[in-house]
């Protein structure tokens, strides 16, 4: 383990070392969805805000967004088969349960959100266009009332989803830059070795 | 897998300084506020002036009261449906499947009266509107809502919003300010000169022997990827008569007499394809094409069904310019955006209401 002082000797890796980091997948998937998932909420915000732009920037949502459902999708398989590399000592027992927390509920909502739009396109009663002539199935019944409360929802859950990531940010930058305690390491994309301080 | 059982045995903090403490702090609240900044200003927040499709709709409330349930324009409508038969012609200069030669393909539409206030009384002047939806092989679906004037009075969403506001009906006079509509007409010349083309075309007696104009260019593709911009409309087969004179006595009138011709019989439109040519306004449905463009009859409408609006039918249908099927594109005209998100708007907010009762009851008309 990295806290034992090995000197110059490189120690041979004992079979059960926690890891570092997450493991590179995830590490690429965190970052890649990180990307889309900001990507859809400014698309989100914009696109209801503008009469120019509304019809282009849906165009880029629909198939975006079912582009994060598809990796959330594996990606939550992920979490549950891969292993996770231990909270940092900087994190107290409450910090670790907040995390952790806070983790399954970004899972939640990148998940949910897609499903919900999914959803509020069919019941709108409009085929959900992709790309050319791609188009996804409704998977729930032309329904204006069913609509209403859909499209309420996505709204709702896409500002607590806003609201979870800026969270989430801020508090691993300030793990960061201000604790120093290097956590940002550990969803790097590229490898970190142990330092010992 | 669960993080807290393992011992966390990774990196230590290191004791920061005091200078490096407040420089971090300095950089995480600077991010907070780049984040938090930027949403609040693209979702339009930190701009009250621009106009948004909320505001555009809530235009419509301020213009004409709020009627919960009821679209926030063309309120007053009834459903019918039918059907469209292609002849092939359409299909030189698209691959819609609608265009295609014997394809019968089933609407849903709705006739409508132009306005927010769901039981005005109907009169020759107000404009009429025609929604259409058609239903395509494997659930495709072409929808568009069209209008009895040549031209569109306004080239943009703003012009469409000052105007509406511009021309608001005085509660006193039940007329416009005369001095606010003068005003905005000084500065909208694009407006003044299609009000001209307008009152060169009067009404026909009613929504059975109106012309129904997209008005909105748009672009289509055929089999061999080429693609030209088009414009369209419905022109009926049946004998178009002018208005009458005098105002109709009934404050249904124009929907009493659709609701009873339908159901004689059955009304049938053709539509007209008008393929524009290189200068000609594609961004400007205020500016007519030339007489002289090419003209496809692309086949016929038959409108034989009339039903008060209810559930599943076209009251249920947002008629939005922008559901097209494949080989059939938009173009750059800022309305089509614009009206694809106001439509939406429209649509969530009257779909989130108790439904209203519409003025226009089929069977009432029909007992009658
Ligand atoms: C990660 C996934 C997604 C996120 C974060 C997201 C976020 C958002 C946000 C923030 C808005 C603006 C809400 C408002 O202020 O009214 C929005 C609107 C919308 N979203 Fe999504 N969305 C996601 C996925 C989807 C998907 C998969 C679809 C459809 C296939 C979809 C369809 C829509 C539609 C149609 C609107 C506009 C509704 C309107 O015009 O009122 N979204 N989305
Ligand atoms: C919408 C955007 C984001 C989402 C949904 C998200 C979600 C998550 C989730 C669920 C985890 C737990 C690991 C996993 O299961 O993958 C995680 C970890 C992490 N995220 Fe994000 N994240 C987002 C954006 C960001 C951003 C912008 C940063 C940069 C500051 C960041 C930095 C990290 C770090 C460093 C970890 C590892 C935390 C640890 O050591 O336990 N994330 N993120
Ligand atoms: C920026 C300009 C425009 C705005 C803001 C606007 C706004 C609206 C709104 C809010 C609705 C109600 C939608 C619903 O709840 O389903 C509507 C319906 C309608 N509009 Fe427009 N519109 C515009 C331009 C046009 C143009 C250019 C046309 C014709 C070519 C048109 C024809 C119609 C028709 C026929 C309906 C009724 C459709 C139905 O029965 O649902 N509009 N409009």
């Amino acid at each position: 383990m990295p806290d034992v002082d090995t000197g110059n000797i490189p120690a041979p890796a004992p079979a059960v070392e926690a890891p570092a980091q997450f493991t590179l997948f995830s590490r690429w998937l965190h970052w890649a969805m990180a990307i889309m998932i900001v990507a859809m909420l400014f698309i989100g915000a914009a696109m209801v805000a503008s009469l120019a732009d509304y019809h282009l920037l849906l165009a880029v949502h629909r198939p975006l967004g079912v582009g994060v459902l598809v990796l959330g999708v594996i990606r939550l398989v992920n979490r549950f088969t891969s292993r996770l590399p231990p909270h940092p000592k900087s994190m107290g027992s409450a910090e670790r349960r907040a995390a952790t927390l806070s983790e399954y509920a970004l899972y939640a909502l990148m998940l949910s959100q897609p499903l919900i739009g999914w959803g509020m396109v069919s019941a709108s009663g409009t085929p959900l266009k992709l790309f050319g002539p791609v188009r996804l199935p409704a998977v729930l019944p032309h329904d204006p009332g069913l609509y209403a409360v859909l499209n309420d929802m996505h709204m709702v859950l896409g500002y607590a989803l806003f609201l979870l990531f800026t969270v989430h940010m801020l508090a691993v930058l300030f793990h960061t830059l201000v604790l120093r305690d290097r956590l940002l390491d550990r969803m790097a994309l590229w490898k970190v070795q142990r330092k010992k301080h | 897998m669960d993080q807290e059982d393992e011992q966390a045995p990774a990196a230590q903090p290191r004791t920061p300084s005091r200078r490096s403490t407040v420089l971090g702090l300095a950089t995480v609240a600077g991010i907070a506020a780049v984040d938090v900044g930027g949403f609040l200003y693209v979702s339009g927040r930190l701009t009250p002036g621009k106009l948004t499709p909320a505001r555009l709709a809530d235009g419509f409330e301020t213009t004409f009261g709020k009627h919960a349930g009821f679209r926030r324009n063309h309120a007053k409508g009834v459903s019918v449906s039918g059907h469209f038969t292609g002849n092939g012609a359409g299909s030189a200069v698209s691959t819609a499947t609608v265009f295609e030669s014997g394809r019968r393909s089933p609407v849903t539409g709705r006739f409508s009266l132009s306005g927010g206030v769901p039981d005005v009384a109907d009169t020759a002047t107000t404009v009429r509107g025609l929604g259409l939806r058609f239903s395509l092989p494997d659930g495709e679906q072409w929808r568009t809502a069209m209008i009895n004037i040549p031209v569109f009075l306004d080239s943009t969403p703003r012009g469409f919003y000052d105007r509406m506001l511009a021309f608001k009906k005085v509660p006193a006079t039940g007329k416009p300010d005369p001095a606010k509509a003068a005003a905005f007409l000084a500065g909208h010349p694009e407006t003044v000169k299609a009000m001209k083309i307008v009152k060169k075309h009067p009404p026909t007696s009613g929504f059975a022997d109106s012309t129904y104009h997209g008005l909105n260019a748009f672009h289509l593709t055929n089999s061999s990827g080429h693609m030209v911009p088009v414009r369209w409309s419905m022109v009926p087969v049946q004998q178009a008569r002018p208005a009458a004179a005098k105002p109709p006595e009934d404050r249904d009138q124009l929907f009493n007499t659709l609701v009873t011709t339908v159901d004689a019989g059955s009304l049938r439109w053709r539509l007209m394809l008008t393929i524009g040519l290189p200068g000609d306004q594609l961004d400007d449905a205020t500016v007519p094409w030339p007489d002289s463009r090419r003209q496809i009859d692309a086949g016929t409408l038959t409108l034989d069904n009339v039903q008060t609006e209810a559930e599943g039918n076209g009251r249920d249908v947002n008629f939005d310019p922008l559901v097209l099927p494949q080989g059939i594109e938009p173009s750059d005209d800022p309305l089509l955006s614009a009206r694809s998100a106001v439509y939406a708007q429209s649509f969530a907010r009257r779909s989130g209401e108790p439904a209203g009762t519409s003025a226009v009851n089929v069977s009432q008309v029909l007992d009658a």
